[in-house]
């Protein structure tokens, strides 16, 4: 039998004490750096039900991969060998100018350019919350992923990472509101910053003089400047210029190249330093297993 | 919580949980309704002795971990819908099923409006009309998870 007067704290003592509990929350979370790695644990604590809610999906795309005609993947087959010569023409021709590129800038002594290494994530969920745009993938700190790492689709850059958990992250989209990234203009090297809007398909330039040389159509790749981002990929197209006088700046609003809203698997960069000294830790720790093995 | 297949209150959360984070078209994702309000309103309405606003307010960070964002925002807004729940529950449990629909509009749209709000405090986001979808589809799925509440809670004899 229940009682019909509830035992305990009234329900206005326990909004209180919620309601204090949140507002110091969202101020460690939002004013304090170091609640990063609280949220990466909290990640990794929630990532099997991120795992458990995309099984469905999981399912659906397990029956489109496999249910096909024969026909189908013989026609997909062909497809790939002819991308695939393609490509390697391609391949070829970019090793010479990628040689060249580098004489040049050693006439110049200017730095060689570092490799990038690449790796491979998939889309676990996409966020309902219409306030953020962010994505988690499949990869954490097992997989060597670490904060602030590029990631971009077979058309240009997605996003980057923002929190890590150990087997899955969660990558802030370049849409997002609150993320910005340098960028220039392939024409003619402009530098512009191309700020997130919240809205999916549409990225905000601001403070870009009348006089700037802009036009529709534009292509915009990283410049490499804040650090973050490798330098030289596409990020969005510009669709709309508006120079109105009586403003102080020119509007400029561009348009993402890779297709944010249809993500499905995303390649995440970084610098080969980055991961040779991953991988010498790595390489070390096995040794010291194998030693430590050895030992009777 | 856990007494009398108390168990079965946070298996449901969970599914809700499920629901709120499984990845839909872009078209379809405006839309999805506060699977978790409505779960919670139902078993605040039921068991108010069960599930409060403590429980609210943990769910509503665990939202915040899946969703990514500020931690404590979701969980705030849902701790005040319940609130207003739990302080009426008498009255609500009265209503029919059509009249409580229209409640869980006006605490959806509550819910909506704090977060947005409080996400208009911490970064400069713009209020989009679409911000307020849920509250449609969540009046229209209020009957529909209130009756198969109402036969779970019956079946499993959760008192």
């Amino acid at each position: 039998m229940n009682p019909i007067f509830n035992q305990g704290r009234s329900p206005a003592h326990r909004l209180i004490l919620v309601l204090c509990c949140s507002m110091a929350l969202i101020f460690f979370d939002h004013r304090m750096s170091s609640f990063e790695t609280v949220r990466g644990y909290l990640q990794t604590m929630v990532s099997p039900l991120q795992y458990v809610a995309n099984a469905p999906k999981q399912i659906m795309n397990w029956a489109s991969t496999n249910i096909v005609t024969r026909r189908q993947l013989m026609q997909e087959n062909q497809n790939f060998r002819e991308n695939e010569l393609f490509f390697h023409e391609q391949v070829m021709q970019l090793s010479i100018v990628r040689q060249e590129n580098a004489r040049l800038r050693s006439l110049l002594a200017s730095p060689v350019s570092n490799e990038i290494k690449k790796m491979f994530a998939e889309i676990l969920s996409v966020d309902g919350d219409p306030y953020s745009h962010q994505v988690v993938i499949n990869r954490g700190t097992n997989d060597g992923v670490y904060e602030g790492q590029p990631v971009l689709d077979e058309k240009g850059i997605v996003g980057q990472i923002l929190h890590v958990g150990v087997s899955s992250s969660r990558v802030i989209l370049i849409s997002d509101i609150s993320h910005a990234i340098p960028v220039r203009i392939q024409r003619n090297g402009l530098r512009l910053i191309a700020s997130g809007s919240g809205q999916i398909d549409r990225l905000v330039h601001n403070f870009v003089p009348h006089s700037a040389d802009i036009k529709t159509g534009d292509l915009l790749v990283t410049s490499g400047l804040g650090g973050k981002y490798p330098e030289g990929y596409p990020v969005s197209r510009v669709v709309m210029v508006r120079s109105d006088e009586s403003r102080e700046f020119s509007i400029v609003y561009s348009e993402p190249v890779a297709q944010i809203d249809r993500l499905r698997y995303v390649l995440l960069l970084s610098e080969e330093h980055a991961i040779s000294s991953a991988s010498l830790k790595k390489n070390i720790d096995s040794l010291k297993k194998s030693t430590a093995a050895g030992k009777p | 919580m856990f007494s009398n297949n108390g168990f079965i209150i946070l298996l449901t959360l969970l599914i809700a949980l499920m629901a709120s984070i499984t990845p839909l078209p872009l078209s379809f994702d405006a839309f999805r309704p506060d699977w978790i309000l409505i779960v919670l309103v139902y078993w605040c309405l039921a068991l108010p002795s069960k599930v409060n606003i403590i429980t609210a307010w943990v769910m509503g960070l665990i939202l915040d971990i899946l969703l990514g964002s500020v931690l404590g925002v979701h969980a705030c807004a849902m701790a005040l819908s319940i609130y207003i729940t739990v302080v009426n529950f008498q009255k609500i449990r009265n209503f029919s099923v059509w009249q409580q629909a229209l409640i869980i509009g006006v605490l959806s749209a509550q819910y909506h409006l704090v977060v947005f709000w409080l996400q208009r405090f911490l970064s400069d986001v713009v209020f989009l009309p679409s911000y307020l979808y849920p509250v449609f589809t969540s009046i229209i799925l209020w009957p529909w998870v209130f009756l198969l509440l109402r036969r779970v809670r019956r079946h499993f004899r959760i008192k």
